[in-house]
């Protein structure tokens, strides 16, 4: 069988490896190894076979834990068993690692190498995760590229069965697993070659069987424990033996050969960097060329298997002359001596030396050096720096590199413009926007390169923490030899460079990449005589400067035309091909049309034949621009921040709003993780192609529009008409209609630069114009006219004081929205369905929530930088938030709830000891206060706030401490937030021990049916007949009834709630909720990009979701128990629509009726079923009728 | 025993009851429900050309959306087949139409482009249709777009089509032309080999509570029979193609009436849907029940007896309904 050289990302090339030599596979979706459980599940539903024959059995579990679980009992049942995972995933499989390790069983657990959370979540690649299992008893093969990646996943497998040792084969997150490159496919003659059917057999008969039985996990005591655990050491020896024999295999096989540590550099070198994963390429390639034109004597040793760590291998494979080894670690380990990797290198060289078996007799220096934290870029630059610190008389003995450590000075210098490219390797940088199809264009271009002509290629893809919105930057290479660069294309190293949205001149320092002589093509809507004087001057300048060949096209006209709408994807793939020369023009056309027909073939002939035309369309909008000798510009690219921004946003946010974050230095840095709140506003993104425009003699002042809006830049306001003095004179104005409120004027005011133009404040608008019922009393029109003006109006609006709402209870609609949200612009999808319920949580009660935020959409739209949603209202006041992990949010929570619980008993017990001094009638109001209003905790706060005076002036030791507690005795309200996915599956054991506890939380799930920031796979809420990722074939079983079970507890508050349906039931119930002195859950419907739906329809799918019986209405609230009521309360009618009439309208279902009209129609049969035995059960709850507690 | 057997598009058929487009066709086993109750043709849904483009539009949006942009997420779906996708959706279940009934399966299509006309139809023939029938379903709305214009691009369209595909053309039109005689007389020298009339479109509904517009198709009734029951006796024999009834067919003298203005086949949707497929049997039974009683030996015999040709009085096909009062006077009589 031929090998083929194909172009892929790590992930699907470490997947192919492992689906082929598995029989069971136990998945859970964790960033960035995801992707391969998704291959998995989808190559097994279309019935991919494995070596041996049959179709892997591919399992979702509940978490981690839970997979590693599944993998541990299939592995004692004989199967070849895998899985994958990544970071806090990997936490959660420690246990059972050690189980299957100290049981000498085979696996192989793929694991992209990620970030485990400390001062803050990344999903980014590093060595912490891995790291935190060296001690498990695991072998650690790292690989450092996409071929090695693939190539180790079966060198990993082989090893495994041949030294019963389980291996934890893994790459970088990110950098390699997201990493396309041209490698060389093993075929099944590869693998079956490699793997011995002998030691499978003899796997396979120290399984479990009850036809042989025998036992296994036994309990141990003090007197054998010792001896046991010491009795598997004669394998741990022999592995490292057993892996170089797989290597030795393989490279009989294929020629490429590998090594337990393969050094590369001269035989005499003198500095020599230790070093794993990816990095090894960078400085592999850096000592290369620094030898080559420096004369250096640099030598790299590139650690394959860290575990079970081979001293003798390891020094074997050392120069005798090495004077210096840096050993360089992608972790931290804070408070140790050294990073792991360094100490083990510290240690081995003492050994060898001891033992004699070390090639040189006095021990090398050694320094340790830290890098790549969270996929922090490790180029040839800092190697070199690395290698010029070796060479110093008296080197930082313990550095970090690449960043600029000026707190505790452990960093290196390094020269940002140092490149080591080969002149025939073409950079290319691309800039996009996340829904304008640039990267995935690319993608295919680095396929037609790589596959289509002898060149290699490498791709990888820079993606911001939006959701909507986002800016992407792809960086391309490609050459005649193989790309070992696993670094981004830096400054002034790119021959081509693409702007493929105009506004980020504005903004954006892009031409910093660009080499002197490089090519420069911007998308514009200017003509190729007009550009030029609608750039900014800093871009002009690196024009000429740079001698740049500057290309430009309209695309958005070529889109418009060829009836693209927003993708410009093929049409600036064109301009490139035809620009960058890589192939004849014809040829490319030819390629391009070949991989448009192989991406969109299966969706359809209209989509390809629309692509084709946009590409036969571009070329003639392509235009070489002359470009003038002078800089003519008259303005400058725009500052990130306005310029009254706070100093900590303008001088640290706004340089990573410009993605200039690198720059950053330590000192700029909280020391612990802490940020303020309130900086999304500063951070005006101007996404929104339109947005809301309010008409005055239309609107009935419901508040709808402000209701639903995702991104709280639909604000209403009543207030003094004398405060009208002044307002701008667009500013609009009417009459208020609220009885509470007589004599006030009324304002909806948008923000215009925050608005991401989602449309559902129109959708939602009840009011219509009698005779042209299309114009409502909001309506949508174009941003840039409006730009101005209301962006003037809104910094009036914000600044009028609102009318006193004490009168106003929150108990309508209208009236809740005219409490300032403090939770704002969100980075959230375009549209979302769940941040209106967070938002009218922060609205109802901000001012004393603290918020427990799972991992999760809502925690990255909630809290990544650069700037977060979470605000404080005019009195500075606002949500208290954080976020713990993804599995214990509940918990973490709980924990809230508890300190707020013993401080405030804390303060109520001084409190009542100080009548005399205090004022026993101030005590006795705060001790006996009712706060089951916002009313009454306005008020008790304004009695605290009298407290806290006194105290202040008081010099008794006793007031000092009641100062420091004495919020607590304002009304705190615990809001624990997270997904279904959270819910569901991963925290659903603290969920339901947290409401077991009968605590005064609430628990807000934000039901997607799907684990939505990780891209749509499956959770135990995705209903019968939806398909997701982890559910290809449409999901099997119904969606668990977690309400249901809540309310099996007799004492917990429960609600379901759709706002598209009821926004009344929704605001009621999150009332009753916080107002129910126990433990609430409200499962909120969100709908959610992942369901194939237009967004600007989300309202209307959650009520017909409603509507089909798919979702009732419901509260079930124990108060009314006690009242002696059925505290059962349905809110929803009879379903008036089928379920097919619902579900038909989301992709998430009719793809199924796409791809397999038989099992679609059999589901959706048993969905429809599902819903009527549903809303029959809630009925029959309903009706029955309840005894009063007394009456037992 | 009466014979019912009927020709149409030159299939010979067993009887001229012929399922038209409705969801029955739209699976194998209530096609083969309309067989076993006696239906002698079925004509498919129409394969309209602008679902074709909307649904592969639709599906390509909502999988692209928001892909490539969020590290965590860079798809939403998994990555499936799509074999059930129109066009290849309808061509299999032609496929498994032909295979599975023995009567003759009428393809339906409805395009927007010349193109897509010319490439569907051959699809739809390669993919076993025993004949084509070409459905002019458009509203036009443009007020720049001249009658004349409309008319010569179907003429142009049928020309097109009969010149790429061998098997029968019928067109089926709906009943808005200004002169229908010669727009059918132009059709049939243009290659049509059958007429059906009428199409009837889809006629929204207006919510005046809401405001909106409400999508709404009724199922038709027995009155709806008198449109195409009149154009169609009208232009039996002088325009040379056969003949489709369909709209307003539910009961066995319907059919009767349709053969008798000229139908070489009447064809009924409403009425099995309403009533199940098994009403084919008791529409057939009244047919030839009602021919026996009246002493018809033939479908052949009764087609067209009471087309404007044979009828005794060939003006009252041509009157309008205020015109009824001259029915009291007759200018023939002394």
């Amino acid at each position: 069988m031929t090998r083929k050289k194909i172009t892929l990302d790590a992930n699907e090339a470490v997947a192919q490896i492992a689906f082929k030599l598995s029989e069971v596979v136990a998945i859970y979706p964790i960033t960035p190894s995801s992707a391969m459980g998704e291959f998995a599940d989808a190559w097994a539903a279309t019935g991919t076979k494995n070596l041996w024959g049959t179709v892997p059995s591919v399992m979702e579990m509940q978490s981690e834990g839970g997979a590693a679980g599944a993998v541990h009992g299939a592995l004692q049942a004989g199967s070849l068993t895998t899985t994958f995972t990544a970071s806090q995933g990997l936490l959660l499989m420690i246990p059972n690692m050690y189980k299957i390790a100290g049981e000498l069983t085979p696996t192989v657990f793929h694991v992209t190498a990620r970030t485990i959370a400390t001062h803050a979540l990344s999903i980014y690649g590093d060595h912490s995760d891995v790291m935190a299992t060296r001690q498990t008893g695991f072998a650690l093969l790292a690989s450092s590229s996409v071929q090695t990646a693939h190539d180790n996943a079966l060198i990993a497998n082989a090893a495994t069965f041949d030294s019963r040792v389980p291996f934890m084969h893994f790459f970088d997150g990110f950098r390699t697993s997201h990493e396309v490159n041209k490698f060389e496919q093993l075929t099944e003659d590869d693998i079956r070659a490699m793997i011995s059917e002998e030691k499978i057999e003899e796997f396979r008969g120290r399984a479990l069987n009850p036809e042989h039985p025998f036992i296994r996990g036994t309990a141990q005591n003090p007197d054998v424990f010792f001896q046991a655990r010491e009795a598997c050491n004669s394998f741990y020896i022999a592995c490292p033996e057993k892996v170089q024999a797989a290597m030795d295999r393989f490279a009989k096989l294929t020629g490429r050969q590998y090594r337990l540590f393969d050094y590369t550099g001269p035989a005499d070198a003198t500095e020599v960097i230790v070093i794993m994963g990816s990095g090894a390429e960078t400085a592999d390639e850096t000592a290369a060329f620094l030898n080559a034109h420096q004369g250096k004597k640099y030598g790299v040793l590139n650690v394959r298997l860290y575990r079970p760590f081979s001293v003798d291998a390891f020094v074997k494979a050392l120069p005798a002359t090495v004077k210096t080894l840096a050993v360089m670690d992608r972790t931290k380990e804070s408070g140790s001596i050294g990073d792991p990797l360094y100490l083990d290198v510290v240690t081995a060289i003492s050994e060898a030396i001891a033992a004699g078996k070390a090639p040189f007799k006095q021990s090398p220096r050694i320094i340790g050096g830290r890098y790549g934290l969270s996929s922090k870029e490790f180029t040839p630059a800092m190697v070199k720096a690395v290698f010029e610190e070796m060479e110093k008389a008296a080197p930082k003995t313990h550095f970090t590199v690449g960043i600029n450590d000026d707190v505790t000075h452990t960093s290196l210098e390094y020269d940002n413009h140092f490149h080591i490219a080969d002149p025939k390797t073409v950079r290319c940088v691309f800039f996009g926007l996340g829904s304008d199809g640039t990267v995935g264009a690319n993608k295919n271009s680095i396929k037609i390169i790589g596959e289509d002509t002898d060149n290699y290629a490498q791709g990888f893809f820079y993606y911001d923490s939006k959701k909507s919105g986002s800016i992407t930057i792809s960086h391309l290479r490609f050459g005649p030899k193989p790309i070992r660069a696993p670094y981004l294309i830096g400054d002034g190293d790119a021959n081509f460079v693409a702007c493929h949205q105009f506004s980020f001149l504005e903004r954006i320092d892009i031409l910093k990449y660009a080499a002197p002589n490089a090519v420069f093509l911007l998308n514009s809507i200017y003509g190729p005589d007009e550009v030029w004087d609608h750039l900014p001057r800093e871009v002009q300048s690196d024009i000429i400067n740079k001698h740049l060949k500057f290309y430009t096209i309209d695309a958005y006209e070529v889109a418009e035309k060829t009836g693209m709408g927003g993708r410009l994807n093929t049409i600036m793939q064109t301009c490139f091909f035809a620009i960058s020369g890589v192939l004849p023009r014809e040829e490319a056309i030819k390629q391009i049309k070949k991989s448009i027909q192989k991406t969109y073939g299966k969706r359809g002939e209209a989509v390809v034949e629309k692509n084709y035309a946009a590409v036969d369309a571009s070329l003639d909008y392509l235009y070489e621009v002359k470009v003038p000798a002078e800089v003519t510009s008259t303005f400058s690219r725009r500052s990130p921040v306005p310029a009254e921004a706070p100093k900590f946003v303008a001088d640290v946010l706004g340089p990573m709003i410009v993605y200039e974050g690198d720059s950053l230095p330590v000192s700029a840095m909280p020391v612990d993780g802490t940020f303020p709140s309130a900086t999304a506003r500063w951070e005006k993104r101007n996404i929104g192609l339109e947005v809301p425009v309010w008409e005055t003699d239309l609107c009935i002042q419901c508040g709808k529009c402000a209701f639903v809006c995702p991104h709280a830049v639909i604000r209403t306001k009543v207030y003094d008409p004398k405060e009208l003095s002044g307002a701008p004179a667009t500013f609009k104005a009417i009459d208020a209609k609220f009885k509470e409120l007589p004599g006030m004027k009324y304002t909806i005011q948008v923000s215009p630069e925050d608005c991401t133009g989602c449309g559902l404040c129109v959708e939602t608008c009840p009011a219509k114009d009698k005779t042209n019922p299309s114009r409502k009393a909001i309506n949508m029109a174009p941003q840039v006219p409006l730009r101005e003006s209301e962006s003037v109006n809104w910094d009036f609006f914000i600044k009028i004081p609102e009318a006193n709402l004490d009168a106003v209870a929150p108990t309508t609609v209208k009236n809740s929205q005219l409490l300032e949200p403090t939770f704002e612009f969100s980075g959230a999808c375009s549209g979302c369905g769940e941040t209106p319920y967070i938002k009218l949580v922060s609205q109802l009660f901000g001012d004393r929530a603290f918020v427990a935020n799972a991992t999760g959409c809502s925690s990255i739209y909630g809290a990544n930088l650069p700037t977060t949603p979470w605000a404080v209202n005019n009195q500075g006041r606002g949500p208290a938030w954080s976020n713990s992990l993804f599995e214990d949010n509940a918990e973490f929570g709980l924990g809230m709830r508890l300190t707020i619980d013993q401080q405030n008993e804390f303060a109520r017990g001084i409190l009542s000891t100080m009548g005399g001094e205090l004022g026993d009638e101030l005590v006795s109001s705060i001790l006996n206060a009712d706060q089951t209003t916002n009313q009454g905790v306005r008020e008790q706060r304004a009695r605290v706030a009298v407290l806290k005076g006194k105290l202040a002036s008081s010099k008794s030791p006793m007031a000092k401490k009641l100062l420091g507690v004495a919020d607590y005795m304002v009304k705190k309200s615990v809001w624990i937030i997270g997904g279904d996915g959270w819910a569901y599956d991963i925290g659903y054991g603290g969920l339901d021990h947290v409401i077991s506890t009968g605590r005064n939380v609430n628990i807000l799930v934000l039901d997607t049916e799907v684990y939505s920031n990780t891209g749509g796979q499956s959770s135990k809420a995705t209903p019968r007949a939806a398909v997701a990722k982890f559910a290809a074939k449409g999901k099997g079983l119904p969606k668990k009834d977690l309400g249901m079970i809540a309310m099996t507890y007799g004492y917990v508050y429960v609600a379901r709630v759709a706002m598209g349906s009821s926004d009344q039931q929704t605001l009621k119930a999150l009332l009753e909720a916080d107002a129910y002195n126990g433990p609430s859950l409200i499962i909120a419907y969100s709908h959610c990009i992942n369901h194939g739906i237009d967004m600007r329809k989300g309202l209307e799918q959650q009520k017909l979701a409603v509507n089909s019986g798919v979702w009732p209405l419901y509260r079930f609230n124990p108060t009314l128990a006690e009242e002696g009521k059925n505290p059962l309360v349905i809110d929803s009618k009879d379903p008036s629509i089928s379920v097919k009439d619902y579900a038909y309208n989301e992709t998430r279902y009719r793809m199924l009726t796409q791809s397999d009209e038989a099992r679609s129609e059999l589901l959706m049969a048993e969905a429809q079923d599902d819903a009527k035995r549903r809303i029959d059960l809630y009925k029959q709850l309903a009706a029955l009728q309840q005894i009063a507690p007394d009456q037992n | 025993m009466v014979d019912l057997s009927t020709t149409y598009l030159g299939l010979n058929l067993r009887n001229p009851l012929v399922a038209s487009a409705s969801p029955l066709s739209k699976h194998v086993d209530s096609v083969k429900r309309m067989e076993d109750a006696g239906v002698s043709a079925v004509v498919m849904y129409s394969l309209f050309e602008e679902e074709i483009i909307h649904e592969s539009e639709e599906l390509n949006y909502h999988l692209e959306q928001g892909t490539e942009s969020f590290p965590e997420a860079l798809t939403y779906f998994p990555d499936l087949e799509y074999g059930n996708l129109a066009p290849e959706q309808y061509l299999e279940l032609l496929r498994k139409l032909k295979a599975s009934v023995g009567i003759p399966v009428i393809a339906s299509l409805n395009g927007s482009t010349l193109g897509g006309w010319e490439h569907y139809a051959k699809l739809m023939e390669q993919a076993g249709a025993d004949a084509l029938e070409l459905n002019l379903y458009f509203v036009p709305t443009d007020l720049r777009l001249q009658a004349q214009a409309l008319e010569s691009g179907y003429i142009d369209l049928v020309k097109t089509i009969r010149s790429q595909i061998k098997i029968p053309l019928a067109v089926k039109l709906g009943p808005n032309f200004s002169s229908l005689p010669n727009f059918a007389v132009n059709l049939a020298n243009a290659g049509a080999n059958g007429l059906v009339l009428f199409n009837r479109f889809y006629q929204p509904d207006l919510d005046i509570e809401t405001m909106e517009v409400l999508p709404n198709l009724e199922l038709s009734t027995s009155s709806e029979l008198r449109l195409p029951l009149r154009w169609i006796a009208i232009l039996y024999s002088r325009v040379k193609t056969d003949f489709a009834l369909t709209s307003g067919v539910h009961t066995p003298e319907d059919v009767v009436k349709a053969v008798m203005a000229g139908a070489n086949v009447a064809m009924t949707a409403s009425a099995l849907l309403h009533n199940g497929t098994d009403y084919a049997r008791i529409l057939l039974r009244g047919v030839s029940e009602w021919m026996d009683k009246y002493e018809y030996d033939s479908i052949g015999q009764m087609r067209g007896a009471l087309s404007q040709k044979n009828v005794q009085d060939p003006a009252a096909f041509e009157r309008v309904n205020y015109m009824k009062i001259l029915n009291t006077f007759n200018p023939r009589l002394p």
